[in-house]
C-alpha cells in the first residue's frame, strides 16, 4: 500500500496556507480539544510516549526534552523554534512554513500549552522571504481568529508567537547560537551546562525545536500515537539506548538527480530506493557515486562500497533512519537532506566546496574548528588547483578528526560537522584523491563556486 | 573531605566550586589556558586548557573518551583530572586506571593541535613583536607545540589597526582571538568599545567606525592579551622585556592605591602593570596611573637643591646646605607658634613619622600640617551602562582623590600632634617659617592651595618634584623624591596597608626625604625604613605588624585606630 503523506497532506492544495482552508480540513480542532479536556502534563506525556525524536539534526526525544524544564518554574518559559534551516540541500522546513504555516503553529500551541510557555519565538533565515510572509500572515489570521493573544477561547491560556528573521548564517541554527541571536548578540554558540532548558532566551528556560518537529506534534495529538509508532523503525533490540526511528520524514533529494523534490515517507527508507523510486534516479543516465545520508556535515557514503556481511549491498542501500548513516560512519541522519552525487563528478572539487561552507560558516570562537576548517579549505583549494600532496590528505583526516564535540575540543556541533565529509571523503575516496595529486590535474571548475547569501 | 585527583595527587577542596584549572594550581600543576581569565566571565574557546577527566569510585577508575576544557568544567569529590603533565609527575602512586589507558597522552595531543591551529594565521614575526619574552603563545609553543609547522599555504595577513585606540594599536595578525579583550570591555569597564568582526578564520578584533577604544581603563587590554596583539602605545619599542627589572610598588596615582609591577631598565621607569591582589583593587589599573609615571622622568623635574642668591634661585649643592637645619631650628626657637612644617599626602608613613617627630622635637608647638590633598571630581566606578552610568556590583574604582597615602599621614599626624591641620587653615596665616615636604607629581595641586594674596614667610623651605607658586617663594628649594624612587608604606582610602620597594635610584643629587628627616633630627648614619619602622611601630599600635616584617607586606590597618 502506498504511504499517504501526512504532513504534506495539504501542500498542494489551491491556498493551503489560509486559516480557512486549514480549519477547513480539520486544523485546530485537536488544540481546542487539547485546551478544554488535557492538562498540560498530559501533552507532554503523550508527545514523550509517541517517541517523537527531534526532526532537526539531533534527534533528541522530544517529549524527553520538554521535561528537563524546571518543574512549578514562576515563568516565563519560552519556546523557540528553529525554522534557520541552513544546511546545505535542506528544505523540508520550507516547504512546511511556505505551504502549510498553520499546520506548524498549531504544533507550536499545543507545545508551548505543554510546556506552559506563553511566548514562542519563530527564528527564521532571512533567505526565507516567502516562508516568513506566508507564516506571519498565518499568525495574524490566528490572532484575528482569537488562537492567539490573551486567553484563547476563553480557556485562560495566552500565548503570543513572535517572528525573528536571522542575518543569515548557518551558525544561527545551533540551538544555543540561535538564543544568542534572538537576544542580539552574534551567534556565538554557549557553553553547556546549562541547557537552554535551564537557563536559555534571556536567561529563562527555554526548548528548541524544529519546524517539522512542531508539524509532528500537531499529527501526534491529532492521530494519536498508534499512528506515529505504526509508521518508521522500532528500537534496536540489542541498542538498550536506541529510542527508535518512528513517525514519517520529510526528505529531500538534491544534487545529481532528475526530480528534486522534497518527500515524506516513514523513516527508514533506504538511499536507494529514495533516490531511484523518488527523485528520478541519477540523471543524465549516470551512476552515484557518493551520497550526503543528511546533509553536508553528515559526511559521505561511496555507493559502490560493499556493506559487510550484507550480500550485494552497498553503502547506497542504508536505511534513512535514526541509525543507518551512522552504520557507515557518517555521523547521523541529520536534516535529512540527500545529495547525490554522480559518477562524473571530482570528490576534490565537492570536498573543497565542502569546505568552503563550513570556513566560511565556523563562528570562530573555538580554535580548532577556527583555525581548523580555515586550514581545510586552503589545502583542499590547493588540491582542486593540482598542487596537493600526499601527505595533504593526512593533515585533512588528522584535523577532520580532532575538531568537534565529540572529541572535546569545541563549543559546537558545527566542528563535527565540518570534520565529517573530509574524514569520510578521504578514507573512502582515498583512491582518487592520490590519483588526483600525482596526476597534477587541475580542477575543470576554473574559479571555485561564489558564495551567495544575504550577509 | 571532598578530594580531586590532579595527576594522581590528591587535593581537598573542602566547600569551594572550583575549575579543572583552578584545582590544577592547588595541586601545583599548571593547566595552559588563554581565554579563561579568573575576572573575566568563562568562554570555553580557545581550548588550550583540555584535560581529561574521569571518575575513582569504589576504588574503580572510569575515564571519560574525551579532553574537557578545564575552564569550564567543575570538580566535585572524586573527580580525576589528568593533565597533559602526567609523564611529569613526581612521586605520586598510580590510580587504578585502565590498563589500556595512557594518562595524558590524549591531552598533550589535543594541546599541540591547539596551537598549531594558533599558529596557522599567526605571523611569528617574534623578533619585532614587544610582547617577546612574555608571550604565552611563545611559551606554551615552546612546552606544549610542535616544533615544525605543516603549513604549506599562505597565511591570512589581515591588516593592523594602530587607529582602535590613541593609545592602544592592533597588530590584527597576531591575535589568538582569545577575547579577553572584548569581555573586559563589556564586564569590567562595561564601554563595550571592542568586538569580533568577521567570521571563521577572518574573524578580527574591531571597534564600531569612529567608536576607538577609549575608556578610562582601557589600557587593561593589552595586559589581559596574551599575545602580542594589543600594545601599549607608550610602552611600544621602547624596551626589550627581558631588559626590565620588576619591583613590586604602589600607585600613588589615586587613593585606592593599586598594587602595581614597576617595569625599569637602568634606573627609568618603562612601564607599570597592575599586580593582582584580590583584598585591593583586584586584577587592574587605570589608564591615568598606567601611564602617569612619566613625571618621575621628566626633564624639567627639580633634581638638586637651589638656593636663593640675590633674589634669584641659583643651583647649589649638600655641603652649601650643611646650615639648613639650623637656620630652620633658630627660626622655630624665635617664633614656634608661627612656624610650620608641611606633609604632603604623597609620603610614605615611614617619611611623614621621620619627618614629624624631627619637627616635633625641635618644639612642641611647631605646627605639622598636612598638604593640601588633590581632589579631581568625584569617584569612577566600573562597569558602565551605555549611558555611561555606574552599574553594580563595583569592579574597579578610579579615586577621586588623587594621592596615595592621606589615611597613612594622617594617622602620624594624629598620633605625633593629636589632631590633622589642613594646609588651608594655614594658607591664611602670616607665618614666619615653613617647611614644606611635597613630592607632588602635579605642581597644579599646589598652584591652586596658594590664596592669591599669600605672603610668603621669610623662611620657605620647599622640598618637590616641580616647580611651583611655593618654590617660586622659597628661600631653598629642595629636590624630593617620586614613589618609584624609595621603599615604604601607603595605606590607601580604606585603611589597606602596603609596604613597597624602590624600583629606581633617585636623580644623582636628590637626597631622599627619609634621609632629611634622619640629618634634622640629628641621627647620624644612612637612614633605612626598617629603623623608622621599629620606632613608629612602639608608638603606633595599628603599624605594629610592620616592625617585624620584611618588606612587601600587605596588610589592613583597622581603619578606627587611624
Ligand atoms: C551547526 C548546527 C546547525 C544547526 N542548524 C539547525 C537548523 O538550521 N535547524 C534546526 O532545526 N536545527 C539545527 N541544528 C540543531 C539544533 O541545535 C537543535 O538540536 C534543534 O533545533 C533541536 O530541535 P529538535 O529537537 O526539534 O530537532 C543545528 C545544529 C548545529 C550544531
Ligand atoms: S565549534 Fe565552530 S561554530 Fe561551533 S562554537 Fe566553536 S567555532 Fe563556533
Ligand atoms: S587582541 Fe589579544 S586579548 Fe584581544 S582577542 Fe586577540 S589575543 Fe585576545
Ligand atoms: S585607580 Fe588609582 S591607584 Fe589604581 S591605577 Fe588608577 S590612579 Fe593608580
Ligand atoms: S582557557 Fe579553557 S578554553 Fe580557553
Amino acid at each position: 500500500m502506498a504511504f499517504e503523506p501526512v504532513l504534506l497532506a495539504r501542500v498542494a492544495k489551491l491556498n493551503s496556507g489560509k486559516l480557512e482552508g486549514y480549519r477547513a480540513d480539520g486544523g485546530y480542532a485537536v488544540f481546542e480539544k487539547v485546551l478544554k479536556d488535557k492538562q498540560p502534563l498530559e501533552v507532554t506525556t503523550q508527545v514523550k510516549d509517541s517517541g517523537l525524536r527531534g526532526r532537526g539534526g539531533a534527534g533528541f526525544p522530544t517529549g524527553l526534552k520538554w521535561t528537563f524544564l524546571p518543574k512549578d518554574h514562576p515563568g516565563p518559559i519560552y519556546l523557540c523554534i528553529n525554522a534557520d534551516e541552513s544546511e546545505p540541500c535542506t528544505y523540508n522546513n520550507r516547504i512546511l512554513m511556505e505551504k502549510d504555516p498553520h499546520q506548524v503553529l498549531e504544533g507550536i500551541m499545543l507545545s508551548s500549552y505543554a510546556i506552559r510557555s506563553q511566548c514562542a519565538y519563530y527564528y527564521i533565515r532571512y533567505e526565507y522571504g516567502d516562508a516568513y510572509r506566508s507564516t506571519q500572515a498565518a499568525i495574524d489570521e490566528c490572532y484575528a481568529a482569537g488562537l492567539l493573544g490573551k486567553n484563547i477561547l476563553g480557556s485562560g491560556f495566552n500565548l503570543d508567537i513572535y517572528m525573528h528573521r536571522g542575518a543569515g548564517a548557518y551558525i544561527c541554527g545551533e540551538e544555543t547560537g540561535l538564543i544568542e541571536s534572538l537576544e542580539g548578540k552574534r551567534a556565538w554558540p554557549r557553553i553547556k551546562p546549562p541547557f537552554p532548558a535551564i537557563e536559555g532566551a534571556f536567561r529563562k528556560p527555554t526548548i528548541v525545536n524544529n519546524v517539522e518537529t512542531m508539524a509532528c506534534v500537531t499529527q501526534i495529538l491529532r492521530r494519536g500515537n498508534d499512528w506515529f509508532k505504526s509508521l518508521g523503525v522500532p528500537p534496536d533490540p540489542k541498542n538498550p539506548r536506541d529510542a527508535g526511528s518512528y513517525g514519517p520524514k520529510l526528505y529531500t533529494i538534491a544534487g545529481h538527480v532528475n526530480e528534486p523534490k522534497c518527500v515524506e515517507l516513514p523513516m527508514g527508507i533506504t538511499v536507494r530506493d529514495l533516490v531511484e523510486k523518488h527523485g528520478g534516479g541519477v540523471w543524465k543516465g549516470r551512476k552515484a557515486k557518493s551520497v550526503n545520508p543528511g546533509g553536508l556535515s553528515m559526511g559521505f557514503a561511496d555507493c559502490n562500497l560493499p556493506l559487510k556481511g550484507e550480500d550485494g549491498k552497498t553503502e547506497y542501500d542504508i536505511p534513512l533512519d535514526f541509525n543507518g548513516p551512522g552504520k557507515i560512519g557518517c555521523l547521523g541522519l541529520g536534516t535529512a537532506a540527500i545529495t547525490v552525487i554522480d559518477d562524473q563528478t571530482s570528490m576534490v572539487d565537492v570536498l573543497h566546496n565542502v569546505c568552503q561552507f563550513f570556513s566560511h560558516e565556523s563562528c570562530g570562537q573555538c580554535t580548532p574548528c577556527r583555525e581548523g576548517t580555515g586550514w581545510m579549505l586552503k589545502i583542499t583549494d590547493r588540491l582542486r588547483r593540482g598542487q596537493g600532496r600526499r601527505e595533504d590528505l593526512d593533515v585533512l583526516v588528522d584535523v577532520a578528526d580532532r575538531i568537534g564535540i565529540m572529541p572535546g575540543t569545541t563549543i559546537c556541533g558545527l566542528a563535527d560537522g565540518a570534520g565529517w565529509p573530509v574524514k569520510t571523503a578521504i578514507r573512502k575516496f582515498r583512491r582518487e584523491f592520490e590519483d588526483a595529486i600525482q596526476s597534477g590535474a587541475k580542477s575543470v571548475h576554473s574559479k571555485s563556486l561564489q558564495l551567495v547569501g544575504a550577509h | 573531605m571532598p578530594t580531586v585527583y590532579v595527576n594522581d595527587k590528591p587535593v581537598e577542596i573542602g566547600a569551594e566550586k572550583l575549575n579543572c584549572v583552578q584545582v590544577a594550581a592547588k595541586a601545583g600543576v599548571e593547566v595552559p589556558h588563554y581565554c579563561y581569565h579568573p575576572a573575566l566571565s568563562v568562554v570555553a574557546s580557545c581550548r588550550m586548557c583540555l584535560i581529561e577527566m574521569g571518575e575513582l569510585k569504589d576504588g574503580k577508575v572510569t575515564m571519560q573518551p574525551k579532553v574537557f576544557p578545564g575552564c569550564q568544567t567543575p570538580v566535585k569529590d572524586g573527580t580525576v583530572i589528568v593533565t597533559g603533565d602526567y609523564a611529569k609527575r613526581k612521586g605520586e602512586t598510580a590510580l587504578p586506571y585502565d590498563p589500556a589507558y595512557k594518562p595524558g597522552d590524549r591531552t598533550k595531543k589535543a594541546q599541540a593541535d591547539t596551537l598549531e591551529g594558533l599558529l596557522l594565521n599567526h605571523p611569528l614575526d617574534c623578533p619585532v613583536c614587544d610582547k617577546a619574552g612574555e608571550c604565552k603563545l611563545q611559551d606554551y609553543s615552546y612546552e606544549f607545540g610542535h616544533g615544525e609547522s605543516r603549513l604549506m599555504d599562505a597565511k591570512n595577513r589581515p591588516a593592523n589597526k594602530p587607529e582602535l585606540s590613541s593609545k592602544i594599536t592592533l597588530f590584527t595578525d597576531r591575535c589568538i582571538l582569545c577575547t579577553r579583550c572584548v569581555r573586559f570591555t563589556r564586564e569590567i569597564s562595561g564601554t563595550s568599545e571592542l568586538q569580533v568582526v568577521g567570521r571563521g578564520h577572518h574573524e578580527e578584533i574591531d571597534v564600531f567606525p569612529g567608536f576607538p577604544l577609549e575608556n578610562k581603563l582601557s589600557g587593561n587590554v593589552v595586559d589581559l592579551c596574551p599575545v602580542g596583539a594589543l600594545g601599549s602605545k607608550d610602552f611600544l619599542y621602547t624596551q626589550r622585556v627581558w631588559y626590565l627589572k620588576t619591583t613590586d610598588n604602589v600607585c600613588a596615582g589615586c587613593s585606592t592605591g593599586c598594587s602595581i609591577h614597576t617595569d625599569a631598565n637602568k634606573d627609568i621607569v618603562y612601564r607599570l602593570r597592575p599586580r593582582e591582589n584580590l583584598e585591593n583593587q583586584g586584577h587592574f589599573m587605570c589608564d591615568e596611573g598606567r601611564w602617569g609615571y612619566h613625571y618621575t622622568n621628566a626633564p624639567d623635574r627639580i633634581t638638586r637643591p637651589l638656593t636663593r642668591i640675590d633674589g634669584a634661585l641659583k643651583p647649589t649643592d649638600w655641603q652649601s646646605l650643611s646650615k639648613l637645619k639650623e637656620t630652620f631650628e633658630q627660626a622655630v626657637f624665635v617664633s614656634a607658634k608661627k612656624s610650620v612644617a608641611v606633609l604632603s599626602p604623597f609620603l610614605t608613613v615611614e617619611e611623614a613619622y621621620r619627618l614629624g617627630a624631627a619637627f616635633k622635637s625641635m618644639h612642641r608647638e611647631i605646627r605639622l600640617v598636612l598638604g593640601p590633598v588633590p581632589l579631581t571630581g568625584v569617584d569612577d566606578h566600573y562597569p558602565k551602562d551605555v549611558k555611561g552610568n555606574a552599574v553594580a556590583p563595583t569592579k574597579f574604582t578610579i579615586r577621586a582623590e588623587k594621592c596615595p597615602n592621606r589615611t597613612g599621614v594622617e594617622s602620624v599626624l594624629k598620633k605625633l600632634q593629636g589632631e590633622v591641620i589642613s594646609f588651608a587653615d594655614i594658607a591664611k596665616l602670616t607665618l614666619d617659617a615653613i617647611w614644606f615636604a611635597g613630592g607632588y607629581p602635579n605642581p597644579d595641586v599646589v598652584d591652586a592651595a596658594i590664596p592669591d594674596d599669600w605672603a610668603a614667610p621669610k623662611l620657605l623651605i620647599v622640598q618637590d618634584l616641580f616647580h611651583s607658586k611655593l618654590t617660586r617663594a622659597a628661600t631653598t628649594v629642595l629636590p624630593a623624591t617620586t614613589a618609584f624612587e624609595k621603599d615604604g608604606t601607603f595605606v590607601n582610602h580604606a585603611g589597606y596597608v602596603q609596604s613597597f620597594h624602590r624600583s629606581v635610584k633617585a636623580p644623582l643629587e636628590v637626597r631622599s626625604e627619609l634621609q632629611l628627616a634622619f640629618d634634622l633630627a640629628g641621627k647620624k648614619g644612612l637612614a633605612t625604613v626598617a629603623a623608622v619602622r621599629k620606632d613608629f611601630a612602639k608608638e603606633l599600635p595599628q603599624y605594629a605588624s610592620l616592625a617585624e616584617i620584611a618588606l612587601n607586606t600587605n596588610g589592613r590597618l583597622t581603619l578606627a585606630t587611624v
